[in-house]
């Protein structure tokens, strides 16, 4: 199926600049597999070293929070987008 | 979802009417069905305490001040600094050297002399939190560091405060609300910060200066609307705005019924150490990368004018090249592993950047990568300016 997935401005860097990305895929899992497949400097930011997704990067299918579907294993149908939502602090920085 | 009033408990004092020049100058608001008296004078006993008087808290506690909030609370620790009027618009070129909390407050006064305005000029800590938070009804997080978003969360969880939330990263904003009753918390959605130095700072990161305008802005306007209790609040609900694209998400939001903070069966009962929480040690975020060898900018210019053969690496971006540059050969960070061949490994290499934390995971990885002639400048060019070549702009 194809996915939109959105890059959040933290990790573009890392994904060739690109606001989003489109792939194939039947789950998140997979989804994310190619993605970092495709890039990878951005498995680090994205996973820790035991293979979890870092516990500050949530995703989404839709506005849905993966924890509360299937997680890795949510489908995703055509025309789903997936969104990498990182923790983000900044406010009044010097 | 109806919205409840989120105002002033005091066992109701009565009636507090409002002046004749309090109906003058609210009059906008009195003229409308979703404000009128009864809104107006909610707002009037309603107590805000706005963290941090920065990006996010300028235009925040300006249109709280405006709108009539009869008691605002400011807490912040820092000076203004020319590097603020970029985007802090509460403070104005005058100001640059004076506690911003001094500051905010003449301009917040200016603004509306009708209100009440507490000054802490302090940091917010583990220790004080819960005393200074507890008299106000609602908290609006303007900071600007995980440790102080977590510290805000849990007191405000604790305490059982409306925990208003806006954050930014160069042109995007989140915006939510936590602890609102049965609502999420900060933890049910990050229930762990980033480890140090993996997310930028607005110094490293930059910002557009209108961002915290926008999303600041927006803090206020659901901080009105909780008072007035009018309106769809953004409880369970994170608002993503992207101002490049000019686009606005929104992602649904659940309390975590195993959140150690708010859920059902809690662990946390009392503030932490939040710094240590959040892996940092001392008062800077130090660099995730350890033990790399340093050369510090003085060393760096002897062995130029000996005429030793450096290779200097700069790993900025290229834009921060056309700002000032040492003539190094430029190599952004983000470049570096694909471009790692145009190195030659024979040479010795000294990477810098702006302020040494970038050029120190340079130097981490092309270590990793073999290469063993390779030093970081300590400090950046910040440091070269400071101590070698005044000339060199700082920014």
């Amino acid at each position: 199926m194809p996915v939109k997935v959105i890059i959040p401005t933290p990790l573009r860097a890392y994904a060739g600049k690109q606001e989003s990305v489109e792939l194939q895929a039947g789950t998140v899992g997979e989804a994310l597999t190619a993605l970092t497949g495709r890039f990878g400097e951005l498995r680090k930011h994205l996973y820790a070293d035991d293979g979890r997704l870092r516990s500050f990067v949530n995703v989404y299918v839709n506005d849905e929070d993966i924890r509360y579907l299937q997680k890795d294993q949510t489908q995703v149908r055509e025309g789903d987008t997936i969104s990498i939502v990182p923790s983000i602090a900044g406010g009044a920085s010097r | 979802m109806a919205t409840k009033t989120i105002a002033s408990g005091a066992a109701d004092d009565g009636h507090i009417p409002l002046s004749k020049d309090e109906i003058l100058r609210y009059s906008r608001h009195l003229i409308m069905p979703e404000v009128g008296m009864e809104g107006q004078l909610k707002l009037k006993k309603a107590k805000v305490m706005c963290i941090g008087t920065g990006g996010l808290g300028a235009p925040l506690s300006l249109y709280l001040a405006a709108a009539g909030v009869g008691r605002i609370g400011l807490i912040d620790f820092d000076s203004v600094d020319v590097t603020n009027l970029q985007r802090q618009v509460l403070f104005g070129t005058g100001d640059v050297g004076r506690p911003k909390i001094e500051a905010a407050y003449s301009r917040l006064h200016d603004v509306n002399p009708e209100i009440q305005i507490d000054r802490f000029e302090e940091r917010l800590t583990s220790e004080n939190a819960l005393d200074i938070l507890k008299d106000y009804d609602i908290v609006v997080d303007g900071t600007d560091n995980f440790p102080t978003r977590y510290l805000v969360n849990d007191a405000c969880v604790l305490l059982g405060k409306t925990n208003v939330y806006g954050s930014i990263f160069r042109f995007e904003g989140q915006i939510t609300i936590f602890g609102y009753p049965g609502g999420p918390c900060y933890r049910c959605l990050y229930p762990e910060p980033p480890p140090p130095g993996l997310v930028p700072s607005c110094a490293e990161g930059g910002v557009l200066g209108v961002l915290p305008g926008i999303v600041g802005t927006i803090q206020a306007a659901e901080t009105l609307k909780l008072i007035l209790g009018k309106g769809e609040p953004l409880v369970g609900r994170l608002l993503l705005f992207d101002a490049l694209a000019m686009k606005f998400r929104e992602l649904k939001l659940r309390r975590n019924p195993e959140c150690p903070v708010c859920g059902d069966h809690r662990t946390l009962h009392k503030l932490i150490d939040y710094a240590q929480f959040c892996g940092i040690r001392g008062e800077e975020a130090p660099s995730t990368v350890t033990n790399i060898p340093e050369i510090t900018p003085r060393e760096l210019k002897a062995r130029l004018d000996r005429g030793d053969d450096l290779y200097i690496l700069d790993v900025r971006e290229p834009h921060e090249y056309q700002i000032c540059n040492l003539g190094g050969h430029l190599l952004p960070l983000g470049e570096l592993a694909q471009r790692v061949h145009e190195l030659d490994s024979s040479r010795e290499i000294v990477a810098h950047c702006r302020s040494g934390k970038r050029s120190a995971e340079a130097v981490d990885f092309l270590t990793k990568a073999g290469f063993r002639k390779i030093w970081n400048l300590k400090g950046g060019i910040l440091a070269w300016s400071d101590e070698v070549d005044p000339s060199v702009p700082k920014y």
